[in-house]
């Protein structure tokens, strides 16, 4: 062990140098796992755009995608399906993405949206537009999206005290989180039937019925954010170290997480707004990814791709089981997700960190 | 981003200008409570500086304020003639390192990954990893005698050899200024020896400028070549060790009666305490009067 140890790279991973002095680093592990991720999202979504009442061969599929297909195949998989697989591709990737920045601005495994009380105050905007105004489909989403904007402002005003820190930001999401939820209770009581089965259906997070409409403004964001986000991965990653030491280091610690917290909130915000609250998938996707890689970090990356690998194999899983339009994707990501959540409280504890 | 003379005038603003860093003038506040006011403090060029005294006078404070960690309230801490916070992070961070009293490894980082860390201020986002942040970390290990620690995973390493590799990160940031906080807390006699000598090496062979909280006045007198004695948020006496050194500095400074007598090692003042009895009267007399 001696002798090697003095010798190999300090790091693990491969480095790629040009001649201009311009140098990026890869770690294998994290490249394979992304590439399988993607495999994965990808194949379940052409599985997922074959299913339904009228299933189509994962070969058609493909051939129609690319231009090539039935007529008739043509209208179902490009005007019906696609959109659906698409908004369910980048709701999972906004909360796996959204869940891997909470959980490092935290510092904790369970500073994930779910718990901060994001997912009910995009809730609570939501219910106030079908409870209130009985409001069209676009105005709910809009209303969502305020409502998700809102609660994380309201996160950081309350959990700010010369910087956001991490137990605090916990705390404070759980607090609010509960007052939230006991006004989405109200809003409930006062909605008529029509107006709560709406409600109920929201609250649990479907992709049913998304079309084009939902994916655009989606998709604007995440080609917007995302890239922001992984500019700034180098600095999240440095303050894992804690504070003094990545400011030290030259990390202008204070900026770079306000700036990824209002990433992280927008994309959170827009993933509720487009197909409601999808439970626990902001909270799963970054630790099952920092499994596969085994590597140190917010692993970003990994996140956004377990995210929408997850989502889309979840809404697959709730289609083939319980056939299509029966059970929404929510229930299905809220019970693994939960099961989850139990072991990973129980290997916290026997870790000794709560 | 030259300094500007002449847009402040005044005796303070020369002096400033003779060493790198210095702090004029400063209130140092948490909030509302106060921990030192007008507190002006020069750092020799090429010292061994240790900043020593009773607990809460302060001197975790004053270096928070030399690193940048900790805004003065009122005046200004000055790095090569300029505010160091308006300067850019990570120019400060090429200049000035600091070793926190509390850091905390990353869940399954490796030695060698948390050394590299380090390198941060020299990197950007299309310039991760170069040759010669390589060299540095394997040079900055070797320095350290945790080469052969790099593959191993931090959690798994013992105190002494923890703070080597936090050492190590510090080193690799290459910066001619090196502040550390109490680096020898929580390390038993022999790594706590380990440490400082590694910190005399680093002043003597590489000529770095370092700034030390110690808390055991004879670790201070045997290693500084300028000492600074804090009480209450105030510079009781600063000085090279030898030249300071006084039974009556130590009671000033600590309230302690001691005898202090030549380290029979080093020659340097070494810092007796005076027995129980000696000092109970001492005590006696102070609170009856």
């Amino acid at each position: 062990m001696k002798n090697p140890a003095a010798k190999t790279p300090a790091r693990t991973g491969r480095v790629l140098r040009t001649p201009g002095g311009l140098s990026v680093r890869v770690d294998g592990r994290t490249v394979t796992v992304v590439v399988l991720l993607l495999v994965a999202a990808l194949a379940a979504s052409v599985v997922l755009i074959g299913t339904g009442d009228f299933p189509i061969p994962a070969g058609d599929v493909l051939r129609t995608l690319f231009g090539a297909g039935e007529p008739g195949q043509e209208f179902i998989v490009r005007e019906l399906r696609l959109p659906r697989v698409l908004v369910g591709l980048l709701v999972g990737a906004s909360l796996g993405l959204g869940g891997a920045l909470f959980q490092a601005i935290s510092r904790n495994p369970l500073g994930s949206p779910d718990v901060l009380g994001l997912g009910q105050g995009a809730t609570a905007g939501a219910l106030i537009m079908i409870v209130l105004f009985s409001g069209s489909a676009a105005q709910v989403t809009f209303g969502a999206l305020v409502g998700g904007l809102v609660t994380g402002f309201g996160i950081y005003v309350l959990a700010w005290k010369r910087g956001v820190h991490g137990y605090r930001l916990v705390l404070v999401g759980i607090g609010v989180s509960a007052i939230v939820t006991a006004v989405n209770g109200y809003l409930m009581t006062r909605a008529d039937i029509v107006d709560a089965s709406r409600a109920v259906v929201w609250m649990t997070g479907s992709l049913d019925g998304r079309d084009w409409d939902q994916v655009w403004p989606l998709l604007v964001l995440c080609v917007l954010l995302v890239p922001l986000c992984l500019a700034n991965a180098r600095g999240l990653r440095m303050t894992e170290m804690g504070d003094d030491v990545s400011y030290a280091l030259g990390v202008r610690v204070e900026r770079v997480r306000m700036l990824l917290l209002v990433a992280a909130v927008l994309l959170v915000a827009a993933a509720t707004a487009a197909a409601g609250p999808v439970g626990f998938v902001a909270l799963t996707a970054p630790q099952l990814a920092r499994r596969l890689t085994r590597a140190p970090g917010p692993n970003l990356l990994p996140s956004l791709c377990m995210g929408a690998a997850l989502l889309v194999t979840a809404d697959w899983l709730s289609q083939r089981v319980f056939g299509a339009g029966r059970l929404p994707v929510g229930v299905v990501t809220g019970v693994l997700g939960g099961l989850y959540l139990l072991w990973l409280l129980v290997t916290e504890r026997k870790a000794g960190r709560i | 981003m030259s300094p500007r003379p002449g847009v402040t005038s005044g005796l303070n603003n020369q002096r400033s200008n003779v060493n790198r860093l210095s702090a004029e003038n400063v209130t140092l506040a948490y909030d509302q409570r106060v921990i030192a006011e007008q507190l002006s403090v020069e750092i020799p060029d090429n010292s061994f500086t240790v900043i020593v005294g009773p607990n809460a006078c302060g001197k975790s404070t004053l270096l928070r304020a030399l690193s940048r960690m900790l805004k003065p309230s009122a005046g200004r801490v000055l790095l090569d003639g300029q505010v160091i916070q308006s300067m850019p992070a990570k120019q400060v961070a090429r200049t000035l390192g600091l070793l926190p009293q509390s850091s905390i490894a990353p869940d399954g980082i490796t030695v060698g990954d948390l050394v590299g860390r380090g390198r941060y201020p020299h990197q950007g986002l299309l310039r991760q990893w170069s040759a010669e942040d390589e060299r540095v970390v394997q040079e900055s290990m070797a320095q350290t005698g945790v080469a052969e620690l790099a593959d191993r995973y931090v959690d798994e390493l013992s105190g002494g050899q923890r703070q080597r590799v936090w050492i190590a990160m510090a080193l690799a940031q290459q910066t001619p200024l090196l502040l550390l906080d109490e680096p020898t807390t929580y390390l038993d006699i022999q790594h706590q020896i380990d440490v400082l000598d590694l910190c005399a090496d680093l002043h003597e062979e590489q000529g770095r400028t370092l700034v030390a909280v110690l808390h055991d006045l004879n670790h201070a007198a045997r290693y500084a070549t300028h000492l600074i004695a804090l009480r209450d948020g105030r510079v009781i006496a600063e000085g090279a060790p030898k030249d300071i050194v006084t039974a009556e500095l130590v009671e000033r400074v600590f309230g302690m009666r001691c005898q202090v007598i030549d380290d029979p090692e080093t020659g340097t003042p070494l810092v007796v305490p005076a027995a129980r009895r000696a000092r109970d009267r001492v005590g006696a007399a102070t609170e009856a009067s």
